[in-house]
């Protein structure tokens, strides 16, 4: 298998050490991973899946144990610079992340930080605007856009730096569904066509069905992780952790435990629809 | 507290070259004790409506009566309207601004002209009915709270008004599912207890299919569908359409349907499905199918 | 937003006239020469030139002209009071009389010069956010203060909050807007009652706006860190300005007009 583009080794993290409030957010994570990959990360609130997401570019650094990206540490600060450039991050308030005021000059800015000449600025902003379908908005200025329009100018921020992962920390949860369709669209596009790695953290449990691998947070740890399909088969476990499933796995549990013979972690209707028409 | 709304229609910046038709001629009456889900896509105009029923927006033709009073009459309170209409808007803690919880929720109550014992136990009352123990919290400031107990407390300081209509603007908004089940628990029971008529505004379909007596469906200002739950997901292909969708197991027994099993569509939730499909397939394994 | 539809100052109307297209220092520079020239000038020839130069540039910067004084609207009672005020106040050769109220002709000689330069003085400036984007205005100032760089003006940044606040303005009055709806459900006044009572019922309004406001700070400086922001130092523009030949001739013109008027008149 490939070198892994992140890899987090025995990472514990504490909030506020040393003080009344301190809180270990992170208990000891082993993550890697992968170029390519698309890794969706589940948790409720406070299950650590935010300071996991803030490790992944040196915005946070372990207390203990270390991460690594692409082989460089987090905690060595001549390479922050250079972690950010391979790691770019989307937050949740699409409101909170853009800086300037029109469109274009936001995609614009990562590029500006980071030196690159005037010229080229300008492709990579046609480019990062065509990525994610918002070239007609280029001149709007960002309290014009829908929400799942200013993540997607927070993506195209993002992909004009040229990262080679996108860490998305809980990027759809202030959406409308149509928010969050346009923004699972344009990062499974990403992830498919420019083979950006992305790391999706959600409480949305129906955006994890399509990833490569979902790791599901509790307390600071990894409950469990794998392809969506066996993740899903855990539905009691899903369940004791608060965690919903889609309903008609939780339907397709239902009907197992009453005795029909499906198998285990449907998460589509048309997976449900086969297997009952066929039985 | 019946709300009638009579030929309402709103026009923002009217006038101007940005002037927006937010609501076309809308006709609408809630009973009281109805639990009414409102469901559209963003700028569909559901908030605008909202905003209608306790005065803070006026319409710009039509009218609106709530327990019979003209809301566009300039001799009525509304003042005295928004007591009786609470209104939770969406992240609602985001307004919070009280040194102590206590003064917080206490902010309704006291602009009523309460009496100070009665406020205190209105917002003793209040913060219980959403599940927040009064006298450990009541002098934390709000602002040290956690995201959930801020939603909750932010709640509370309408419920503290004792509202007889209470009108919730996708209340769980950012919540993640274990708190989202939380305070809709509270809502249904709140409901429940038959003191308030409930008008949510929400995305979930599956929470409207689970709790609500009645279905408001807006589209480009206007009401689309209303009715029962029940009858409105029976248009699975229109609401799809309109890129709303219907709760999953309602689309799974319409999917099923279309591939010849005998199963009714009119389901709403898992329980419904699990009953329905059971009797079907037991059917089907016994050859009467 | 209706409680703020009345919000012009600082408008950027789009277009691609001849002002529109210079450098925006060369209209930053002109509009202080403008400024300038108003406050030197101190006869009736002297106002009639600035204001034909001002009719003229409007003319070529194709802005309509009811949006120019749509601008003006807000300093109405200003200027109402500021010529009245000269009309009132100035001894000389008396016109009429009211009671104790003396109107003299170096009165109205003078509010009506007060009121001509004020008018002037806002058409003049609001012609350079109207044709100039916050942006170009902004890069303009950064670029015009880069040489008091080494005496200690904070150039880039100066220009960064800038850029900032005229993002955020738009969001925070939204938001005001929206903390002043659900505090009004809750039966908050914002209108009635005196003075203390009014300054008192704006703190469920202020006190969410500015907490708001600093947790908005606090994502935003985390999200241009990641998006490796780290000061002026070593950044590049998207877009460079350019001082080109119709900038050398406008700025030749406004120098020469500027020196001309202001001494001869």
């Amino acid at each position: 298998m490939a070198k892994p583009l992140i890899r987090f080794e025995g990472v514990h993290f504490r909030y506020n050490p040393g003080t009344e409030r301190e809180w270990a957010a992170l208990q000891g994570i082993d993550l890697d991973i992968y170029p390519g990959e698309f890794v969706a990360v589940l948790g409720h609130n406070g299950s650590g899946k935010s300071t996991l997401a803030k490790h992944c570019n040196a915005l946070l650094v372990p207390s203990s144990g270390r991460v690594l990206v692409d082989g460089l540490d987090t905690k060595d600060d001549a390479a922050v610079w250079q972690i950010r450039q391979t790691i770019g991050m989307v937050f949740q308030n699409p409101d909170n992340q853009l800086v300037a005021t029109t469109v274009e000059e936001d995609v614009a800015f990562g590029p500006e930080n980071l030196g690159i000449p005037s010229k080229e600025i300008q492709a990579r902003v046609d480019e990062a605007l065509r990525a994610v379908g918002m070239e007609a908005y280029r001149l709007h200025s960002p309290h014009q856009l829908s929400g799942g329009q200013k993540q997607r100018v927070a993506i195209a921020g993002m992909i004009s730096m040229r990262p080679r992962c996108i860490v998305l920390d809980e990027p759809t949860a202030m959406l409308d569904p149509e928010g969050r369709r346009e923004v699972m669209h344009t990062i499974h596009r990403l992830n498919e066509t420019e083979k950006i790695t992305i790391v999706h953290i959600t409480h949305h449990m129906d955006e994890v069905i399509n990833a490569d691998r979902v790791v599901i947070m509790t307390d600071g740890k990894i409950a469990l992780q794998g392809t969506p399909k066996d993740v899903f088969s855990n539905v009691e476990l899903l369940r004791s952790l608060h965690l919903d499933v889609p309903q008609v796995t939780a339907l397709s549990h239902r009907l197992r435990s009453r005795g029909l013979n499906l198998p285990d972690g449907i998460i589509t209707v048309d997976e449900l629809v086969e297997c009952l028409c066929q039985s | 507290m019946p709300i009638v709304v009579e030929r309402v229609s709103h026009i923002y910046m009217e006038g101007t070259p940005m002037a927006k038709v937010a609501l076309r001629d809308v006709s609408l009456t809630i009973e009281d004790g109805e639990f009414v889900g409102l469901i559209g896509h963003t700028g569909s105009g559901k908030s605008t409506l909202v905003q209608h029923f306790n005065g803070l927006l006026m319409p710009t033709s039509g009218r609106v009566y709530v327990d019979g009073v003209d809301l566009t009459d300039k001799h009525t309170s509304l003042r005295a309207i928004r007591q009786k209409v609470g209104m939770v808007f969406q992240y609602p803690e985001h307004q919070l601004f009280g040194e102590t919880v206590f003064e917080d929720v206490a902010f309704g109550p006291r602009n009523a002209g309460l009496e100070e014992r009665e406020v205190e136990a209105r917002v003793k009352e209040a913060l219980e009915m959403v599940g927040l123990d009064y006298s450990a919290l009541k002098d934390h400031s709000p602002f040290e709270l956690s995201g959930g107990q801020k939603r909750r407390v932010a709640i509370a300081g309408v419920l503290a008004m004792k509202p007889a209509v209470l009108i919730l603007d996708e209340p769980t908004a950012g919540l993640d599912p274990e708190g989202s089940a939380d305070i809709l628990s509270k809502i249904q029971a709140l409901h429940g207890a038959g003191k308030v008529t409930v008008i949510m505004v929400t995305h979930s379909m599956e929470d409207v299919a689970r709790m609500s007596t009645r279905l408001v469906v807006m589209e480009q200002g206007g009401i689309v569908f209303d009715g029962a739950p029940r009858e409105v997901f029976t248009q699975v292909e229109l609401l799809k359409e309109m890129g709303l969708g219907v709760p999953q197991v309602t689309e799974l027994m319409h999917e099923l349907k279309g591939k010849g099993l005998p199963v009714q569509t009119n389901i709403l939730t898992l329980e419904e499905a699990e009953a329905e499909l059971v009797r079907v397939l037991e059917l089907k394994r016994h050859g009467t199918v | 937003m209706a409680l703020f539809k009345n919000i012009t100052i600082g408008q950027y109307i789009p277009g691609n006239s001849a002002i529109h297209r210079l450098d925006p220092r060369t209209k930053i520079i002109g509009t202080v020469l403008l400024i300038v020239l108003l406050f030197m000038v101190d006869s009736f020839l002297g106002y009639a030139l600035a204001a034909v130069a001002i009719f003229g540039i409007v003319q070529l910067s194709e802005i309509p002209w009811r949006i120019i004084l749509r601008g003006l609207r807000p300093l109405f009672v200003i200027l109402l009071l500021t010529v009245s005020l000269h009309l009132f106040m100035t001894e000389g050769t008396p016109i009429f009389r009211i009671w104790f109220i003396e109107v003299t002709w170096e009165g109205l000689f003078r509010g009506v010069m007060m009121g001509v330069r004020l008018a002037l003085l806002v058409m003049g400036t609001s012609l350079l956010t109207l044709t100039t984007s916050p942006i170009n205005l902004t890069d303009g100032i950064e670029s015009l203060l880069k040489p008091g760089k080494r005496i200690g003006v904070p150039a880039h940044e100066l220009a960064m909050m800038m850029t900032i606040a005229l993002r955020f303005i738009p969001t925070l009055l939204e938001e005001a807007e929206k903390i002043m709806k659900a505090q009004m459900a809750r039966g908050a006044d914002f209108q009635s009652g005196g003075l203390m009572q009014r300054a008192k019922s704006l703190i469920p309004l202020l006190v969410p706006l500015f907490v708001n406001a600093f947790r908005r700070a606090d994502d935003l400086a985390i999200a241009m860190e990641a998006r490796g922001y780290r000061g002026g130092e070593g950044r590049t523009k998207f877009k460079e300005l350019h001082f080109g030949q119709a900038d050398a001739i406008a700025l030749g013109v406004s120098i020469a007009f500027v020196v001309l008027v202001g001494v001869l008149f």
